[in-house]
């Protein structure tokens, strides 16, 4: 649900980064925080335990510039990964205009990523979205550890509509701004269709 | 898709900041805001200068949802108002049209007592205001096409510069 202010000449939309726990999507926030101008970004706020596991969400503004003569800035959030958390995800879904999925490669990580996408559906229609219809991409993250999953299978079974997706090393910025770009994109290409 | 987008024009902004400004003084508040129930500031009238309103907004957002969440726990609707009270800042949040949240921040200048009194009678007037506005979304809605969108017309090369 973005927010579009004829006053200010300003256009806010939200995104929001979805998947299992310790995936990266922090760390997605994370490397775009740290490779982005000061005065492009606000505060990273991070809710999260003592133990850096994410608690509610993590959220970074960012200012991208201007847009036919309108501010464009990008609200991105994360969710709690971890599946107890799952009320709390619920919240975030809330007024979202792009989900990223950030599936963990590993091979022992399949089953929480197949679990996770399925809460993102589920979820999603209770807040009266489609999955299949909201600006949606797939970052496959963790590409440099030995144990993954071929991005083959992977798109096989999380992948069967052929979203666009990306592999990923969030940690070191592979694939974070190529899966930024592409969901931002698609959230303003929505705005152009529904013509405001 | 759930809802509608928030748009706001320039005619009710107006009406808004001069609204909020009135109950900034009255209350004699320090900060005094309007965020839309996804996090998004509307406007804010205060001491704005050393503070993080864009953090302050999503904040708030997510403090009035989990909330909401818990009062659908125990049966309730919402909590309609939320107040934290520090050492020497105090915050009342409330909710006005189910839709936008109000924030008071405000010290020992005033009190709460004033501040909920103040931020009552201004909550019909907002009320009005964003209820107005919807009925406009929804007219222009209804004669789309002819009314001129700046979004209408983007291309993928402005997209690409924004990343350039």
């Amino acid at each position: 649900m973005s927010f579009i202010n004829y006053s200010a000449r300003e256009i806010n939309c939200k995104i929001v980064y979805y998947g299992p726990g310790l995936g990266g999507k922090t760390t997605n926030l994370q490397y775009i925080y740290k490779k982005t101008s000061p005065d492009a970004k606000g505060k990273m706020i991070s809710l999260a335990t003592e133990t850096e596991r994410t608690l509610f969400f993590d959220f970074l503004p960012l200012a991208l510039g201007m847009i036919r003569g309108f501010k464009t800035r990008f609200h991105l959030y994360t969710v709690p990964g971890q599946v107890f958390y799952d009320a709390s995800r619920k919240l975030i879904l809330k007024g979202v205009d792009g989900v990223v999925f950030v599936a963990d490669s590993q091979v022992e990580r399949m089953e929480a990523n197949i679990e996770s996408l399925d809460n993102l559906r589920t979820n999603l229609t209770e807040q009266g979205y489609n999955l299949d219809a909201i600006s949606f991409c797939i970052q496959y993250n963790k590409r440099d550890l030995p144990n993954v999953v071929p991005v083959e299978e992977m798109n096989r079974v999380l992948n069967p509509k052929n979203v666009p997706w990306f592999e990923g090393v969030a940690k070191d910025g592979r694939g974070v701004f190529d899966t930024l770009k592409e969901v931002a994109k698609q959230v303003l290409m929505e705005l152009k269709k529904t013509g405001r | 898709m759930a809802g509608s987008d928030l748009v706001m024009y320039e005619e009710e902004f107006k009406q808004i900041d001069e609204e909020l400004s009135k109950l900034h003084e009255q209350a004699n508040a320090k900060l005094t805001f309007v965020v839309d129930k996804n996090g998004q500031l509307i406007t804010a009238v205060g001491e704005t200068e050393n503070l993080d309103t864009t953090s302050l907004a999503s904040l708030t957002a997510g403090n009035i949802a989990a909330t909401g969440g818990m009062a659908k726990l125990i049966g309730e609707k919402e909590f309609s108002i939320l107040f934290h009270e520090g050492e020497r800042d105090n915050i009342h949040i409330s909710i006005i049209s189910q839709r936008v949240i109000l924030v008071v921040i405000f010290d020992q200048r005033s009190s709460l007592g004033l501040v909920r009194l103040r931020v009552k009678k201004s909550a019909e007037a907002l009320s009005n205001i964003f209820n107005r506005i919807l009925l406009k979304v929804e007219k222009e809605k209804g004669v789309k096409g002819e009314t001129k969108s700046p979004f209408a017309e983007i291309t993928e090369e402005d997209i690409d510069k924004l990343f350039s």
